[in-house]
């Protein structure tokens, strides 16, 4: 019939959905992470994650370590933020073990601490601008402001990315003498490489237009899915364990915790952005109230022998909580070593996240849960 | 007239062709990489040659020795004849392409017709290429070329129809020679804007880089894709963007004759003609790789949006304004005023509308509820 234009389409027009595999060699899906999409045109219908490809049982390798040889294995679980995860690894054994380290190395910690959560977030934002379809600006201008923070690091610690430098009781040698100047030098190169990455991203018609509105997270959905750090307070939650459970010396400075309120992908970019701002406010409070002093706690034994018992520590690490849980035997060794990652925690919610938008989408989502392969298989 | 014979002539002037459009993609791939280089803050290519001249010449001819590797699942002739599809109508289109007033292949009485009609030809090629390659990314990418392609393919006709409304003929060389004393871009800064947009996505270059997503589709239908075979797609590339580019000065900006025209109120001798199409058409490719270099990549559904829900609706405007001018014989500073305010109405509400607010709540497959926050 001519005038029958009604397509029948269940029987006329057949569409399948087909599967394809992103990963574990992609260029965005940030290191050896896999995912199985199955799409609709160019809707995704579902995903099916696979992890596994980066697993060196760094867990289970520091139960046959003395507890000063841990710490290279917390480098090695989330390489973009070592310092932080050194962090919490020392802490605990600290607190394990009933030490207590100097005011110096504390406050050395801290402001490393925090120089690598500006890396680690200036990283992001590269490969975001990269997820996003940028062909290497962003990445480019973020990685000029790393490589100052990374020269930094190295000239302390003689190490790029393997710092192994926080020891239990303190830290491994004490800092240069123009510690100080050199820090400030960074920061003020660290503020104008922010400023270029807010004249690039934030108000660009295009991120906008891919950003915003897309992967609403309330904040109960976050709590469900066990999400933290900057996706959390995204939606909006002002958690962050600097402030809810202060560790180390966090309750002496005075920052904000940047906060959003629908939870999008634009808004855990900005959660990162104004972090980095907050960060060096609280690197610059550091430097100012930095004391002399000894750098290592008095009485530190050749063997670190730890009391038996057990402990769980948790740190704000660039990507959320990162955690260490210690059994203690007695021994020189842990008994029981388990990291818990924040990187997997806040992957585990992807397919809740991503499943129904675009595959372009999906992309950007897994961006900006700002995974390190490295934490989540450990 | 380089020959006599008018065969031996045209084919003379199509070697002219053949031998300088391969050394311009080699002089802009190179000249892309540096200045992609210089926005990242990086050098670009420096060791062969001085500053990295010739490192397009060295690409190429790695390019040339390269293995042309078939996967064994592709289907043969579609796979083998897509990157000839994609060139061949570029090149085709670049006969009735004037550079000069007198550097052409030939004066085509309808030559703006046929190089719309030739060069949008190669959308086939991306179509073949996704399809043959049989690779689920070249798929998706043909698919998202064809889409894209054809649709751009409206606004960027019916922004060349309004000024061929305007000029009254097709001849490109006619239209030029229109453009003595006022050049197109002042009664038509709409369709310019027009032009310029559907043009940067007929190219697929960033932002509408969409069919060749590395980030996504990693490199789309060209996925499969080595050696010579590749090259050809960069080849059509970048002789697209000589296209758009010397067709934009053209309709627009007054081709080889304005500014001198219009200063001198004569001639303008053929050195300066060459020079002023240099700059217009360099011009134009500067925009396009500055663009590459600082805009992220649009989605697929926006992109199809914008170009129906905007670009169309403007085009037609445009084209309607035009009409009435025509038919009642309106002065034409009525389309400058009109079209301009047009034109600067589109640019606010795109600036608006990228920043209203824009949460799309879909509900999610899985039955994810929004639930209330905690605290």
């Amino acid at each position: 019939m001519a005038t029958d234009y009604q397509i029948q389409r269940e029987t006329d027009l057949e569409t399948i959905d087909i599967n394809i595999n992103v990963g574990p060699q992609h260029p965005a899906t940030h290191g050896v992470f896999r995912m199985i999409l199955t799409v609709d045109g160019e809707v995704v219908r579902d995903i099916d994650p696979v992890i596994g490809y980066m697993h060196r049982g760094n867990e289970k390798l520091p139960e046959n370590c003395d507890y000063r040889q841990v710490i290279g294995y917390h480098d090695r679980t989330d390489y973009l933020a070592q310092f932080n995860t050194e962090h919490c690894y020392v802490l605990a054994v600290e607190k394990l073990a009933g030490l207590q380290s100097t005011e110096r190395a504390e406050y050395i910690r801290v402001i490393l601490a925090e120089l690598n959560r500006i890396a680690s977030h200036l990283m992001f934002t590269g490969a975001f601008g990269t997820d996003l379809g940028l062909p290497g600006t962003a990445f480019m201008y973020a990685f000029r402001e790393r490589e100052v923070i990374q020269e930094f690091f190295e000239e302390l610690t003689g190490e790029r990315m393997m710092y192994n430098y926080f020891r239990p009781g303190g830290v491994a040698w004490d800092v240069p003498e123009n510690f100080r100047a050199r820090c400030r030098q960074v920061l003020d190169s660290v503020r104008q490489g922010i400023e270029d990455l807010d004249s690039l991203m934030v108000d660009s018609e295009v991120v906008l237009a891919r950003c915003r509105g897309l992967a609403p997270t309330a904040t109960g959905d976050a709590i469900n899915w066990g999400l933290t750090g900057p996706i959390l307070r995204a939606t909006g939650l002002k958690h962050d364990i600097r402030r809810a459970e202060p560790y180390s010396i966090y309750d002496r400075f005075d920052f904000e915790i940047p906060t959003g309120t629908t939870g999008d992908i634009y808004e855990r970019l900005m959660m990162r952005l104004e972090e980095m701002q907050q960060s060096i406010r609280i690197i610059q409070q550091a430097l100012d109230q930095l004391p002399e002093g000894p750098i290592m706690a008095e009485g530190m034994k050749r063997i670190l022998r730890v009391p038996a018992g057990e402990i769980y520590m948790r740190v704000e690490s660039p990507r959320g909580e990162y955690g260490v849980y210690l059994v203690s035997n007695g021994s020189d060794k842990p008994y029981r070593h388990k990291v818990r990652g924040a990187s997997f925690s806040n992957l585990s919610a992807l397919r809740q996240m991503a499943v129904g938008n675009y595959v372009a989408d999906v992309i950007l989502i897994l961006g900006s849960i700002d995974i390190v392969l490295c934490e989540v298989d450990r | 007239m380089i020959a006599d014979n008018p065969w031996l002539d045209a084919v003379a002037r199509m070697g002219i062709v053949a031998v300088v459009v391969p050394v311009t993609v080699i002089i802009l791939t190179w000249l892309e990489r540096k200045v992609i280089g210089r926005m990242q803050m990086r050098l670009g290519p420096m060791h062969v040659g001085p500053y990295g001249i010739l490192q397009g010449l060295a690409d190429t001819i790695k390019l040339l020795s390269k293995e042309g590797v078939r996967p064994h699942s592709a289907d043969r002739w579609t796979f083998e004849l897509a990157p000839f599809v994609i060139v061949v109508p570029v090149l085709m289109s670049l006969v009735a392409l004037p550079f000069t007033a007198d550097i052409f292949v030939r004066n085509m009485t309808m030559g703006l017709f046929y190089i719309l009609a030739v060069s949008g030809l190669s959308i086939v090629g991306f179509v073949m290429a996704g399809w043959g390659s049989d690779n689920k990314y070249a798929l998706i990418g043909g698919v998202r070329a064809g889409a894209q392609l054809i649709s751009y393919e409206i606004p960027l006709i019916l922004a060349v129809v309004a000024v061929a409304m305007v000029a009254q003929s097709l001849n490109l060389n006619v239209i030029v020679a229109l453009q003595h004393d006022t050049p197109f871009i002042a009664y038509q800064p709409l369709t310019f804007l027009i032009f310029t947009i559907a043009g940067l996505a007929e190219l697929y270059r960033q932002p509408f880089d969409i069919p060749v997503a590395e980030s996504e589709v990693v490199g789309g239908p060209f996925v499969e894709y080595s050696g010579i075979r590749w090259s050809m797609f960069q080849l059509g590339e970048f002789v697209s963007m000589v296209l758009i580019s010397v067709l934009a000065s053209l309709i627009f900006l007054g081709g080889w004759n304005w500014p001198w025209s219009w200063l001198s109120n004569g001639d303008v001798p053929t050195a300066a003609q060459i020079v002023l199409m240099a700059v217009k058409t360099g011009a134009f490719i500067m925009f396009f790789m500055w663009m590459r270099g600082s805009m992220p990549r649009l989605r697929i559904d926006q992109l199809m949006s914008f170009c129906w829900q905007m670009l169309l609706p403007l085009a037609l405007l445009q084209i309607i304004l035009n009409g009435l001018v025509l038919v009642y014989d309106w002065p034409n500073i009525i389309l400058t005023v009109l079209s301009g305010a047009a034109a600067v109405a589109a640019v606010y509400l795109i600036y608006r509308l990228a920043r209203a607010s824009g949460v799309r709540y879909q509900p999610s497959a899985l039955g994810g509820q929004r639930v209330g926050s905690v605290l």
